[in-house]
């Protein structure tokens, strides 16, 4: 797993208060990790300090699973 | 702070600029009760209340008066008088806060307004009920009431009136000795602040034109805040207070400032 990856994971159990392993690539944050409206854009807000990137509202809208984060981070970042 | 009580209303999250002002009021020993509107916020808002030592958590919608007058009423019978009260609350639907402002419909017009500047006089009415020998009410602002910022649209006019419900309240609540204050605090990254258009565009603009050089922290709005919360601000009323590294003096950019674009921030 890349480092990007290891941190946004970190972050996701942090900020919902779940296990690990419920973080696969596949879980969606609302339906499979119990987030609602409100975590969402605070996850987003907490990635673009973590990494140092701008997620639109566009961008953010359509990031709905781990791998979407990880993906559009990856992208910013040049990885 | 000691020996004083009083409601902030408004803390979405430790983000939140309310939360800034909470935690200095709560580190100079003043009591706080917080409110809250839905259950998503409730959850945000319990663990911070109880990090500050918080009894007292409620509902309250400002949009329905007795769900106002049940949290009040709550507030009245667990302390019998307040202090101080904090306004920190806000709304215009987001799909507003960009484009122009002359396409804003009636409905988002009314609800702005009602939710951003008339739950202020709303609550103010309910919480100088329960004050008794003065007392301080504190609500938060932004330039874009003052002048044009970018995409704040409704939410500028909204502030406005805001600004204005500042002057006749602290007029009207004047002789019972209590202070109706505003903060216009410069653009800080909160839940709320995430509704507006190129929101990274602005704080980098403030951040390089405004005297200070930088952008304003909730630490120090909190200070701010409790200074007009306190005695120490006795003779302050009606005042719009600018807490913007001094962005609200600015007449045109600083020539050393880099240009910056929303695209490239």
């Amino acid at each position: 797993m890349s480092d990007t990856a290891e941190k946004v994971k970190k972050i996701v159990v942090e900020h919902l208060g779940v296990e690990e392993a419920k973080v696969t690539p596949e879980a969606s944050f609302i339906d499979d990790l119990g987030a609602d409206s409100l975590d969402t854009v605070e996850l987003v807000m907490a990635f673009e300090e973590a990494f140092g990137v701008e997620i639109p509202d566009d961008a953010a809208e359509k990031i709905t699973t781990v791998k979407d984060a990880i993906e559009y981070i990856e992208k910013q970042k040049g990885e | 702070m000691q020996g004083k009580r009083g409601v902030i209303m408004g803390v979405a999250n430790d983000r939140s600029i309310a939360w800034g002002i909470a935690q200095a009021v709560a580190a100079q020993g003043g009591e706080i009760a917080f409110t809250y509107q839905g259950e998503a916020l409730e959850k945000r808002v319990r663990p911070l209340a109880e990090s500050v030592g918080s009894r007292l958590v409620l509902p309250c919608d400002v949009a329905d008066d007795a769900s106002m007058d049940e949290a009040f009423a709550a507030i009245g019978k667990a302390w019998g008088k307040i202090d101080f009260l904090v306004h920190a609350i806000g709304y215009a639907d987001k799909q507003f806060l960009r484009g122009r402002y002359l396409d804003t419909p009636r409905a988002a017009f009314l609800q702005a307004m009602d939710i951003s500047c008339f739950s202020f006089v709303a609550v103010g009415q309910r919480a100088a009920a329960l004050m008794e020998g003065g007392g301080s009410l504190l609500t938060l602002s932004y330039l874009g009431a003052e002048r044009v910022t970018p995409h704040y649209n409704v939410m500028g006019v909204a502030k406005a009136a805001l600004e204005a419900s500042v002057r006749y309240m602290a007029t009207d609540l004047g002789e019972r000795g209590i202070r109706v204050n505003a903060i216009s605090a410069g653009p800080i990254k909160t839940l709320a602040a995430s509704g507006i258009g190129d929101f990274r565009y602005i704080l980098k603009w403030n951040q390089y034109n405004s005297p200070l050089r930088r952008n304003v922290t909730i630490e120090e709005v909190g200070g701010s805040g409790l200074y007009l919360l306190s005695d120490l601000a006795q003779g302050v009323t009606g005042e719009i207070h600018h807490v913007d590294s001094g962005y609200h003096i600015v007449g045109m950019k600083n020539p050393d400032a880099p240009d910056i674009t929303v695209e490239k921030g």
